[in-house]
């Protein structure tokens, strides 16, 4: 009987011990990992870069695990005033440096004594110039309605095809007037533009704006089973992609 | 009894069943009449447009000097960008209507050149005079046309909701006005497709080179799939497809897509006929956890370019998107970056494959430029920009301005408080030729909500 009770305790406090070993955890010093960071990086050696520097007094942006251009500017004060080589590259010496000079504990950002909690996730994105998150949903949206099911290629080909008709003088000079120009887009008009767009169709836009242009200039495209138009069938045809043939 | 209450509770219903039919006719036809409303605003907001144009263009060649042009000039530009955004949104889409457009097009253009252009020291030539006298005419023709149109909307009570139907099922009505009146406008500016805008204005055709440059012998479908292998793996279970540009294209190119059976995977790539240069090249697949730093990645898209054979590129900008590394390099000239001549690659952060290039523009500015020597100095040119910058680089660099014309400038990176610009100075006559705040990351708003 006793020796029931003792082996029922031994069971018991282990059990308790092995549930409690993620909490018991001591807040552990970070350390960079060993990759070289360079301007447009984004995750947690972001943060603690921006971290560290901050602690210092060289970057008074907000810390958002984004490589940008203040933190671009931040470093290379840093290695300006440490004597490092100033290429704006976190490498093995100015990491080193930094761990000697400043302090920096996952999950905690400290700015002149203030500590402040941070989540360890970049709360920023990058975005390509002269966009913002807006444009490229809307654009997302467009391309989900009018191409899901299509080959990514394809995918990437209607998004240019909107942005072409934005550079060209033919169309309107915004994203959003080219989109909602009245039946431009038959996606547009039957409403499936407000379906939601999966990350497949927003990546299509991002290589599109980024510069891939699959479609060789194209301004219209249409899918040769469905269209009801015969005007369109008089544009000069460039190239089939799927099941879309796009034309100047 | 009961006889009486089920009458009552069927008539209750057919009296509610009425009464909601009705509700729902009336929001029907609120929302017609809004959408409607919209394209007669634009409508009437077009021809007022072209009315104001037709007499702003008319007021400039009336006035005797022509150096103090400018201010007119610029109101002319901001009256046409107003009416091309009034035609993007009327429903002509399924009517070709192209040729109004660009004739707004070209005359905004025409007068934001000469706007923003010092006319004191290089007055209107005589052929943009006469330029600006063609524009005045055909102004007034496009305008007249439309002020038909309108007063036959006006008058008949015309809807634009109707045109939409007509264009829409292909059934044109023989009295469908609106649409006649619009094909005559478009007829009318067809005429003189042909109006001479001046020498300046070949350079907006710049952009479409066509790879008129790019050089080398035209390869064979072979030759292309061969080339192709460089970018993507070929194994047994590759099934490969070629295929010839159409003939609507401006230059010939082959279409190589490389798909692997059993991965799925599938390169898709467009090389030029001639020469057998990349254009693009993607390689889509699912990019797992990131393992390789951005700045490795770097690495090898520049290996990678350097054993493709492209010489004295220079990274210009390298960001990261979930887990794929783009980056864009431009040539660099004996310390002269040529900004025109850029070349993108997509890496794959998991484990480092190049998936993706574009040299589209690289290939459409290659022509063989003279780089001039700069007129003036560096330190002339920082004598030009904002003294409230914090200059933190400089170098010389050669740009596309807003007229569409390559120039060598002077660049200068630099910070106001946390802001970072991009300054350009023509190192020829020390004109501000561009001044770019760059954006930095945008805040995810997910967090907001």
């Amino acid at each position: 009987m006793m020796k029931k009770i003792s082996l029922l305790k031994v069971v018991t406090i282990a059990t308790l011990l092995i549930a409690s070993l993620p909490f018991m955890q001591v807040p552990k010093v970070q350390a960079f990992s060993n990759q070289v960071i360079q301007r447009g990086a984004v995750g947690e050696d972001v943060i603690e870069l921006q971290s560290r520097l901050a602690y210092i007094g060289f970057f008074h942006g907000k810390i958002d695990g984004v490589f940008g251009w203040k933190t671009y500017w931040a470093l290379r004060n840093f290695q300006y005033e440490f004597g490092l080589p100033i290429d704006g590259l976190a490498g093995a010496a100015t990491k080193a440096k930094l761990l000697k000079t400043t302090k920096y504990t996952k999950g905690t950002s400290t700015t002149k004594g203030a500590a402040k909690k941070t989540t360890g996730k970049a709360s920023a994105v990058n975005i390509p110039k002269g966009f913002s998150q807006n444009d490229i949903q809307l654009m997302a949206n467009a391309v989900h309605g009018e191409s899901r099911g299509e080959p990514y290629i394809g995918q990437v080909a209607v998004a240019s095809v909107i942005l072409n008709r934005v550079n060209s003088s033919s169309f309107p000079n915004t994203v959003s007037g080219v989109i909602f120009e009245p039946g431009a887009f038959t996606a547009v008009a039957d409403g499936q533009i407000w379906l939601t767009p999966n990350e497949t169709s927003k990546k299509a836009v991002i290589d599109a704006i980024n510069g891939w242009d699959p479609t060789g200039n194209a301004l219209y495209y249409f899918n040769p089973a469905t269209a009801t138009s015969k005007w369109i069938w008089s544009r000069p045809q460039i190239k089939r992609i799927g099941k879309h043939i796009f034309c100047k | 009894m009961i006889r009486g209450l089920l009458i009552g509770v069927l008539a209750l219903g057919v009296i509610g069943t009425g009464y909601w039919g009705y509700q729902e006719h009336q929001e029907k036809n609120a929302i017609l009449l809004n959408a409607e409303n919209n394209y007669q605003r634009a409508f009437h907001g077009l021809t007022y447009q072209m009315d104001v144009l037709h007499d702003k263009i008319g007021a400039t060649l009336a006035m005797n000097s022509r150096h103090s042009l400018s201010p007119s000039l610029a109101e002319v530009w901001r009256i046409t960008s107003d009416a091309h955004n009034a035609v993007g949104q009327l429903p002509l889409t399924l009517l070709p209507f192209n040729k109004t457009e660009e004739f707004l097009a070209n005359i905004g253009n025409f007068s934001y050149r000469t706007a923003v252009r010092d006319l004191d020291k290089e007055p209107l030539t005589d052929k943009e005079y006469s330029t600006l006298k063609t524009l005045y005419k055909q102004s007034g023709n496009i305008q007249s046309e439309l002020r038909k149109v309108q007063h036959m909307v006006l008058k008949n009570n015309l809807r634009w909701m109707d045109v939409e139907l007509a264009l829409a099922s292909g059934k044109e009505k023989t009295d469908n006005t609106i649409i006649d009146g619009f094909k005559t406008v478009e007829k009318t500016v067809n005429g003189f497709d042909e109006t001479d805008f001046g020498p300046t204005f070949a350079n907006l055709q710049k952009k479409d080179e066509n790879f008129k440059h790019v050089k080398g012998k035209p390869i064979s479908r072979a030759e292309a799939i061969q080339i192709a292998q460089k970018y993507m793996k070929l194994d047994g279970n590759s099934k490969v497809k070629v295929t010839k540009s159409g003939k609507g294209s401006d230059y010939g190119f082959y279409s190589v897509s490389i798909k692997n059976q059993k991965t799925g995977q599938e390169g898709s790539m467009d090389l030029t006929k001639k020469g057998g240069h990349p254009i693009w090249f993607i390689n889509h697949r699912d990019v797992k956890k990131q393992s390789i730093s951005l700045h490795d990645a770097m690495m090898r898209a520049q290996a990678f370019l350097k054993n493709t054979g492209y010489k004295e590129l220079e990274l210009f900008e390298s960001t990261q998107y979930d887990n794929i590394g783009v980056f864009n390099f431009v040539t660099n000239k004996n310390g002269i970056r040529i900004y025109p001549e850029a070349i993108k690659m997509k890496v794959a952060l998991d484990n480092g494959d190049i998936i993706g290039v574009s040299a589209e523009d690289y290939l459409k500015s290659l022509p063989t430029r003279k780089i001039g020597k700069p007129a003036i100095t560096m330190e002339q040119a920082r004598k030009k920009i904002n003294s409230n910058l914090k200059v933190m680089e400089d170098r010389q660099a050669v740009i596309v301005n807003d007229i569409n014309k390559e120039v060598l400038c002077y660049e200068f990176l630099g910070t106001i408080k946390d802001d970072t610009y991009r300054i350009f100075i023509n190192a020829q006559n020390g004109k501000e030729e561009e001044v770019e705040k760059i954006k930095d990351s945008e805040t995810v708003y997910e967090d907001v909500l």
